[in-house]
């Protein structure tokens, strides 16, 4: 136990580390430590384990790494901290606990940030999703004026108001990391321990697939097609939400399809993206895409509350 | 007497918010105290980041014993009546007294409400009072129903008196209320009891917390001062920023760096709006230079390194966001080089400026139209007010502007010069978005005045167009604010023009880019295979319409176009102007007076004429002559109503009987030989001097003659001399709509 205090008050030595300290962090604070969604996404909230989870009555903790794509930030690998895929680091327990800012300072500390060296500060910023129809208060999290977290205590997801209330926190991964390691350029980043058999860079793990996708996201995506999927992505999420509730191969057992569909609303979110970033969408219809997506979200989230996970009774 | 104290304790208020908070609480809880019958000396609030804090000095223990009579049945009134009073007054028969009354006897009941100690009644409104509380944006947390601003963790509640201080009985939603608070979240994390205002205020203190959010913006202000001088710079003021830094920290540190040489070319706007966007930083400035060459961040904590991991953390930071500031600089110059102002502009096509008034290059080309027609009234040339519009909005295209959308206009003015357009140009980039307010300054020179005109008149014009008008306090598109605007440039500048005329072309022009757009509607809809047969037809009869109307010149159309919306918009800037007038003393029937006169269009004149009559009333002769009119009006419409003629023959000196008479009739042929060529002059002044002589005779007229004499024929030629005085005088303005 000793041992384990002085390990982590000493900083850690590369990105890696830093996600493996706030994964046990997190899991010593009692959350279930997830994987990454297995879908493009871009950001945490969208892994149903937010979105979906943060709905209905019952109970939840949990934390987990998940990679976000932002297609409209690609700079082929060459902006110091712009990135078309990044890491994010999300935590959502529900109700949110009364301690909730101090269990996050302690995360801070757990990465190595000193807080009596360091000026950390909660700065109003209210959160909001136009896509999944969700909005939050909270702020963002400054440290020595740079915005290392979001904290956002959720009120509504999918048009539906939050009882209880889930506490979300969002780190970015690179920005904190580099800032905790001191490094000027992401791609400099030591991603595995610098004395390691073999060292790699986060340049050496990413900076090619930043240069390919960039090229793909502004340039190379094809967008009919990508219109086409959009509409395809839009009209299955509806048609799973459109079967009858009783599954006969499940014992006639109520069997609603919440997370199937929700996999369709996140493809068409970040088809959307995609979209975006290729330039063919006009102003006016922006809107109308986001509309889109909401409904989508928005039907998922009715249905997510009609299951079990969604605190329904039987 | 007690005094109270009130802490209540959250997660971190935006800082925003904590002065109508601190506000608030102090109006709900001395309101709520009062209502139930206590009184108090004095009260103050504070707000920290982490709490909303108030003093109520001098509050009685207890509120009064209230005893009321009221008055209920005559005696032997039916059993109903008399039980539903006692029910009422929560009386039994027994305390009721029988009073004789006019009417006999009567029932009187005496209502005693017991008076209640302090505690309790704070206890009341104190939970009303967070229950109700008016935060701009509110939330709930955990598995709880109490709404507040962020979490609220705990709340103090002491009553002292002499004999020592006392907690006040409070739950709310699980909350109960103590006599303890905490210091600052890192530097004093600890909780501590309290007895009074002087002690919790000392104590926090020496937790590092500065309760007073004015003695933290003062230190604020003070240390950054000193550390500036110390450098031989000075502190760029910016009051909205000082408040807002006070209201992010318990304990303020002062922390200055330097700005990187490389970063030392940009624009001081840029740099000063970058830093206090971003990271609220202040500027400090090389007096000499003038640049930007410095800024100050305000920490919350003391460290052991004092504050050099805090500055240097800062220091990187404001590096990486003035990198992207240079980099959004450069590329604009880059761009501004290759293709000028007018072509980073290009893209405004293809951003909408609202969906039924085309994109902005749409508006763009409206704006350069009227300006050009614009110029000579305001005494620019053409052809440069037009080049000057159609470079206005270009810096909406650019990358700089796209980040900070609040140096629209300035970034245009320093492009404009960087690619050497005309001074003039420039100046009018940044200055036809002018006046921005109330108190903004209107700008004289005259190419920015015919492009700041056209700005705003295509904007009014334009939501005209398509109905969309300010309704009660909704007024989304600023339109109140953009007939303020028209309204200070013409009086600022003096300008002469019929609004009505001016108006009517640039209206035109909306309508025509609305009906374009529904036409391509409904051309779009026709294209799309599924519409149905009838409403086909019905789409083609509307689109034949359409043609028809817009077929031809702009001329051309707007010879059959029948504008009735135009005039309303005119009496809009009359709404506006009665308001600005107001303002400046002009009371509103004097300003009606004046509407009711031919011209009121012009508003140069309009007001011109506004202030020579407000003058003209606040003197003795002006007033007494008003009297005069007003008695000569009354007397000529009554006589004409009742005769049913109009008295506007001629009067005839020769039937004068009387001196006064006769002294009248000189004076008004007197009056008008200067009243007619001052009016012509539109020298309101003179012409109202000349009506003020008409003072003394009027008043020895009416005192020496009776109007309604027997004398048929010179009753006749009296009110016909009434008449003269009513035309003379309604000449300068409509008199009659002047109250008093």
């Amino acid at each position: 136990m000793h041992e384990r205090t002085d390990s982590t008050s000493q900083k850690p030595q590369c990105f890696q580390e830093i996600i493996l300290r706030l994964q046990n962090y997190w899991a010593e604070k009692g959350c279930a430590i997830l994987q990454p969604y297995d879908m493009e996404v871009g950001a945490g909230t969208f892994h149903p384990a937010t979105t979906l989870r943060a709905l209905g009555t019952k109970a939840w903790a949990a934390a987990y790494v998940q990679p976000s794509r932002r297609p409209t930030d690609g700079r082929y690998g060459e902006n110091p901290n712009r990135l078309q895929h990044y890491y994010q680091y999300q935590v959502i327990i529900k109700p949110s606990p009364p301690d909730l800012q101090e269990l996050y300072l302690g995360s801070l500390r757990a990465i190595g940030i000193d807080d009596t060296l360091h000026d950390i500060r909660f700065v109003e910023d209210d959160w909001e999703s136009p896509t999944l129809g969700a909005w939050g208060l909270g702020w963002e999290v400054w440290c020595d004026g740079m915005e290392v977290s979001q904290f956002t205590y959720f009120q509504q997801v999918g048009g539906h108001d939050c009882r209880p209330v889930s506490g979300e926190l969002t780190y970015g991964l690179e920005r904190l990391a580099m800032y905790v390691l001191g490094v000027d350029h992401v791609m400099n980043m030591p991603f595995n321990a610098p004395d390691a058999r073999i060292p790699l860079s986060y340049g050496e793990v990413f900076r090619q697939t930043e240069q390919e996708y960039s090229r793909h996201n502004f340039d190379g995506a094809d967008t009919e097609k990508l219109f086409q999927h959009f509409k395809d992505a839009e009209a299955e999420c509806q048609r799973l939400l459109s079967f009858d509730a009783t599954d006969p191969k499940f014992g006639g057992r109520a069997n609603i399809m919440a997370h199937p569909a929700y996999d369709q609303c996140i493809k068409a979110s970040h088809l959307f993206n995609l979209l975006d970033a290729r330039g063919v969408i006009s102003v006016t219809e922006r809107q109308a895409y986001i509309g889109r997506v909401r409904a989508l979200a928005k039907l998922c989230a009715d249905a997510f509350v009609q299951t079990e996970a969604g605190g329904a009774t039987t | 007497m007690a005094d109270l104290l009130i802490e209540l304790f959250s997660e971190e208020i935006p800082a925003r918010m904590q002065a109508g908070a601190c506000d608030a609480l102090k109006r709900m809880m001395t309101d709520g105290l009062v209502e139930a019958g206590l009184t108090y000396a004095e009260a103050q609030a504070f707000a920290t980041p982490r709490r909303l804090a108030l003093a109520v000095q001098g509050l009685t223990e207890h509120s009064p014993t209230l005893r009321e009579e009221r008055r209920g049945p005559k005696v032997g009134a039916p059993e109903k009546a008399i039980e539903g009073f006692l029910r009422s007054t929560g009386l039994s028969m027994a305390d009721l007294e029988i009073r004789d009354d006019k009417k006999g006897q009567v029932y009187i009941a005496t209502v005693v409400t017991e008076g209640r100690a302090a505690p309790a009644i704070v206890s009341e409104v104190l939970e009303k009072t967070i229950r109700n509380f008016p935060w701009p944006k509110s939330m709930r947390w955990g598995d709880g129903g109490l709404r507040w601003v962020r979490p609220l963790h705990a709340i103090l509640c002491i009553l002292s008196t002499e004999a020592g201080a006392e907690i006040v009985p409070l739950s709310v939603d699980g909350i109960t209320a103590g006599d303890t608070t905490r210091g600052h979240r890192f530097m004093a994390p600890g909780a501590f009891a309290v007895s009074g205002f002087e002690d919790y205020a000392a104590k926090l203190k020496r937790a590092y917390v500065i309760l007073d959010p004015l003695e933290r913006a003062e230190h604020i202000w003070n240390e950054a001062s000193h550390m500036a001088f110390a450098q031989g710079l000075e502190l760029v003021e910016d009051k909205g920023l000082l408040t807002e830094v006070a209201g992010l920290v318990e304990w303020p540190v002062v922390l200055m760096g330097r700005i990187g040489e490389e970063f030392l070319g940009l624009p001081p706007e840029v740099l000063q709006t970058s830093m206090r966007e971003h990271q609220k930083f202040f500027s400090a400035r090389d007096p000499k230079s003038g640049q930007i060459v410095g800024f100050m961040t305000v920490a919350n904590r003391e460290t052991a390194d004092h504050g050099a991991t805090i500055l240097a953390g800062n220091q990187k930071v404001l590096a990486a966001r003035l990198s992207d500031a240079r980099f959004f600089w450069e590329n604009d110059l880059r761009v501004v080089k290759s293709v000028g102002l007018e072509g980073m502009g290009a893209g405004l096509e293809n951003v909408t400026f609202h969906n039924k008034l085309g994109s902005q290059a749409d508006r763009v080309e409206r704006i350069a139209a009227l300006a050009r027609e614009i110029a000579p009234l305001v005494g620019a040339k053409p052809d440069l007010a037009a080049e000057a519009a159609r470079v206005a909005k270009a810096d909406l295209r650019s990358e700089m502007v796209g980040e900070f959308p609040e140096l629209q206009g300035l970034m245009g003015s320093y492009y404009a010069r960087e690619a050497g357009l005309p001074e003039e140009v420039a100046r009018a980039c940044v200055e036809h978005y002018q006046p921005l307010g109330p108190s903004d300054s209107v700008p004289s020179s005259p190419v920015s005045v015919a492009v700041a005109l056209a700005d705003k008149i295509d904007t009014l014009t334009g939501f005209w167009a398509i109905d969309e008008k300010p309704t009660g306090s909704k007024d989304p598109y600023a339109l109140r604010r953009a007939a303020l605007g028209v309204i200070r440039l013409v009086l600022g500048n003096g300008v002469r023009v019929s609004l009505l005329t001016l108006m009517q072309r640039p209206f035109l022009r909306c309508v025509i880019t609305f009906l374009r757009s529904k036409q391509a509607e409904k051309q779009r809809l026709l294209s799309e295979a599924f519409i149905e047969h009838e409403s086909k037809d019905e789409i083609v009869k509307q689109l034949a319409s359409l043609e028809g109307f817009l077929s031809g010149t702009e001329d051309e159309i707007l010879s059959r176009f029948e504008d009735n919306e135009t005039p309303k918009l005119v009496v809009f800037f009359h709404d506006r102007l009665k308001v600005h007038l107001r303002d400046q003393g002009i009371r509103h029937d004097v300003i009606d007076a004046c509407l009711a006169m031919p011209g009121n269009d012009d508003l140069t004149l309009l007001v011109k004429r506004a202030e020579a009559l407000s003058d003209f009333l606040k003197t003795d002769n002006g007033g007494n002559l008003l009297q005069g009119f007003k008695r000569a009006n009354n007397i000529l419409t009554q006589a004409e109503a009742k005769d049913g003629v109009e008295y506007s023959f001629g009067p005839d000196p020769k039937l004068a009987e009387t001196p006064e008479e006769t002294a009248l009739f000189a004076a008004l042929d007197h009056a008008e030989a200067t009243i007619a060529p001052a009016m012509a002059k539109e020298d309101f002044a003179q012409a109202m001097a000349a009506m003020a002589a008409l003072r003394a005779p009027i008043d020895a007229f009416f005192e020496a003659v009776q109007i309604n004499t027997d004398n048929q024929i010179v009753r006749r030629n009296r009110l016909n001399l009434l008449h003269r005085i009513r035309e003379t005088c309604l000449q300068v303005a409509e008199l009659t709509r002047v109250e008093g």
